[in-house]
C-alpha cells in the first residue's frame, strides 16, 4: 500500500503523472520533465518533498550525539539557522545515508534524511543515540515544498507574512528559520536558489495553491533528478550506499578530520582508505548522440577490462547533451571509455558538476 | 486513455503502420508507447537504401528516462526517414501517429501484414501489461 503525501490532491488537480516512489505516490512529471526542468533553471518551480523524514534532535548532550553519529562536525555550525550537508555513516566507513542538519542551540537541532532509507536510518540513529542524553522525535505531521529557481525566492515571498518576509530578507545560502507556521530554508537539491519550506500537513495544500497563484509551477521527480545531477549532487542509493566510502563518492569534503579526539562512526575506517587511496567520483560528458546511463560499465582505455560504473547518468536539458556521474580508479585520464547498448564509446572526464545557477560550469 | 487510430495496424510492441497510397508503409511508435518513455531527446534512425527483415531492431527511441528499441513490422527495404527528428525530437511526444513517424518502408513480403494487430488487438495488448 502506498502512502500519499498531504500535497496529493494538489498533484492530482495538476494532471500529475503518479508513481509509486519507494512506498509513496509521488508526482513523476505534470505532462513534461523537460519543460518543468527549464521552469526551475529558468523561473521558478516547486517540488512536493514531504516524503523526506524531519527528526528533531534534542536534549543535553545532542551536539555531542551528532558529533558521533555524523563524519561532518555540527560544532562548526556557530549561528542559528545554519546548516550542514553531512553523510551518516556505519562502523565499516559505508553511507547509511546523507543528510542536512539544522543547528538552534547546542540542544537543538533538526535533521531532514531520504524517505527511502527512513526506517534504517531511525534504527540507527536511535541505537547511537543510547548512551547519550538526546531525544529523538520524528515530525511526521509536517510537509515539504521546495520552491527553486532564478526568480524562487522572489515569487515565494509574495506569499509569506510581513514576519516571514522579515526573517528571510538576509538570509544566506543554508540557513533555516522558524517563522509563524513555517520553516523556511535556503538550501535545495537543484544547484538554482531557493527555499525549502517546511509547513503543518493541514496547511500545505494552501501554501501550494498560493505559490501556483504566484506563478511557481510545479515540477516533479523526473525533473528534480536531472536538475542534481546536473548541479552535480549525489543520489542516496545511486551514488553511494552503505557498501561505498564517503571519500569515493565524491563526499570527502563532508568528512571533518579535525579534532582527532572527535570518534565519530566509521571514523577509524576511513582514515586507513585515506592513506590507502579509494576509488573516485567524477564526472563524464558525452557530446555524441545518446545517452549515458546509471550502471553502464567503464575501462580507462581500448582493450582494457571494465573497472569502474556510471551510478547516475542522464540527457542534460541545460547543456543538450549527455551528462553522468561514475565511480572509478584514481588513476582514470582525461578521457574513459562506456559500454553503451554493447559499443564502447569514449567520453571526457570532468568534475562532476555540469549546471550551477543556471549556467554551464 | 490512449487513443488509438482504427486506420492503423499495430505490434504488440507498440510500433504503429500505416499503408501510402504508393505501396509502401509509415512507421512510429504509438502513443501509449510515447507516454510510457516520456520526454524524447534523441532518436536513431536507419539509413535510407537498407534492407530490413521483420522484427529487426531498426532505430532507437531514447528520452530522458530510457532507451527503447524500434522493431521494423516489416521485411523490406526503408524508403524515407524522418529526418526532422534529427533536431526536434519531441515531435515522437507531441504528435505520435503524425508529424513523430519514424521512417517508411516498402515491403517484399505482404504476406507479413496478417500478423499485425488491429486497433482492438493492441488495445488488449496495453490491458494486458
Amino acid at each position: 500500500m502506498t502512502q500519499q503525501t498531504a500535497l496529493y490532491q494538489q498533484h492530482v488537480n495538476c494532471n500529475a503523472k503518479l508513481v509509486d516512489f519507494h512506498g509513496w505516490e509521488m508526482p513523476i512529471h505534470y505532462g513534461s520533465q523537460l519543460d518543468e526542468h527549464h521552469q526551475v533553471r529558468n523561473d521558478a518551480g516547486m517540488f512536493d518533498v514531504s516524503h523526506m523524514t524531519i527528526v528533531d534532535v534534542k536534549g543535553e548532550q545532542a551536539k555531542a550525539y551528532l558529533q558521533v553519529l555524523l563524519a561532518n562536525d555540527v560544532a562548526k555550525l556557530k549561528v542559528t539557522g545554519k546548516a550542514l550537508y553531512s553523510g551518516m555513516l556505519n562502523e565499516q566507513g559505508g553511507v547509511i545515508d546523507d543528510l542536512i542538519v539544522y543547528f538552534f542551540a547546542d540542544d537543538d537541532y533538526r535533521v531532514v534524511v531520504n524517505s527511502a532509507t527512513r526506517e534504517k536510518d531511525l534504527n540507527w540513529m536511535l541505537k547511537v543515540a543510547e548512551p547519550f542524553a538526546v531525544e529523538l522525535t520524528e515530525q511526521a505531521d509536517l510537509a515539504m515544498i521546495a520552491v527553486q529557481g532564478p526568480n524562487a525566492k522572489a515569487k515565494a515571498q509574495t506569499v509569506f507574512s510581513a514576519e516571514q518576509q522579515a526573517a528571510v530578507a538576509d538570509m544566506k545560502p543554508f540557513f533555516g528559520v522558524q517563522a509563524g507556521d513555517l520553516f523556511i530554508a535556503t538550501t535545495g537539491y537543484t544547484g538554482e536558489a531557493g527555499y525549502e519550506i517546511i509547513v503543518p500537513a493541514a496547511q500545505a495544500g494552501d501554501l501550494w495553491q498560493a505559490l501556483l497563484d504566484a506563478e511557481v509551477k510545479p515540477a516533479g521527480l523526473g525533473a528534480r533528478d536531472t536538475l542534481r545531477l546536473e548541479a552535480g549532487m549525489n543520489l542516496y542509493g545511486q551514488d553511494m550506499d552503505e557498501t561505498v566510502s564517503p571519500l569515493a563518492a565524491n563526499m570527502g569534503w563532508t568528512i571533518c578530520w579535525e579534532n582527532p579526539q572527535r570518534a565519530f562512526v566509521g571514523r577509524a575506517v576511513l582514515e586507513k582508505q585515506r592513506a590507502e587511496g579509494t576509488d573516485k567520483l567524477v564526472g563524464l560528458v558525452m557530446t555524441e548522440k545518446g545517452v549515458l546511463r546509471a550502471g553502464q560499465a567503464v575501462r580507462l582505455a581500448e582493450d582494457q577490462a571494465p573497472v569502474g560504473v556510471i551510478t547516475s547518468g542522464t540527457f542534460s536539458p541545460t547543456l543538450g547533451h549527455a551528462i553522468a556521474m561514475a565511480r572509478v580508479p584514481a588513476e582514470a585520464g582525461e578521457t574513459v571509455q562506456v559500454e553503451m547498448r554493447k559499443k564502447w564509446v569514449t567520453v571526457k572526464r570532468v568534475k562532476p558538476v555540469f549546471v550551477r545557477n543556471g549556467k554551464a560550469v | 486513455m490512449s487513443s488509438i487510430p482504427a486506420e492503423l495496424k499495430y505490434t504488440s510492441s507498440h510500433e504503429w503502420v500505416r499503408k501510402e497510397e504508393d505501396g509502401s508503409y509509415t512507421i512510429g511508435i504509438t502513443e501509449h508507447a510515447q507516454e510510457l518513455l516520456g520526454d524524447m531527446v534523441f532518436v536513431e534512425l536507419p539509413e535510407v537504401g537498407e534492407e530490413v527483415n521483420a522484427s529487426d531492431d531498426v532505430a532507437v527511441a531514447e528520452s530522458v528516462k530510457a532507451a527503447s528499441d524500434v522493431y521494423s513490422p516489416l521485411t523490406g527495404e526503408i524508403m524515407a526517414v524522418n529526418e526532422d527528428l534529427e533536431d526536434s525530437p519531441e515531435l515522437v511526444n507531441s504528435d505520435a501517429f503524425g508529424d513523430g513517424w519514424l521512417f517508411r518502408i516498402m515491403p517484399t513480403d505482404l504476406a507479413e501484414l496478417d500478423d499485425l494487430l488491429d486497433a482492438d488487438g493492441y488495445q488488449e495488448v496495453i490491458d494486458d501489461e
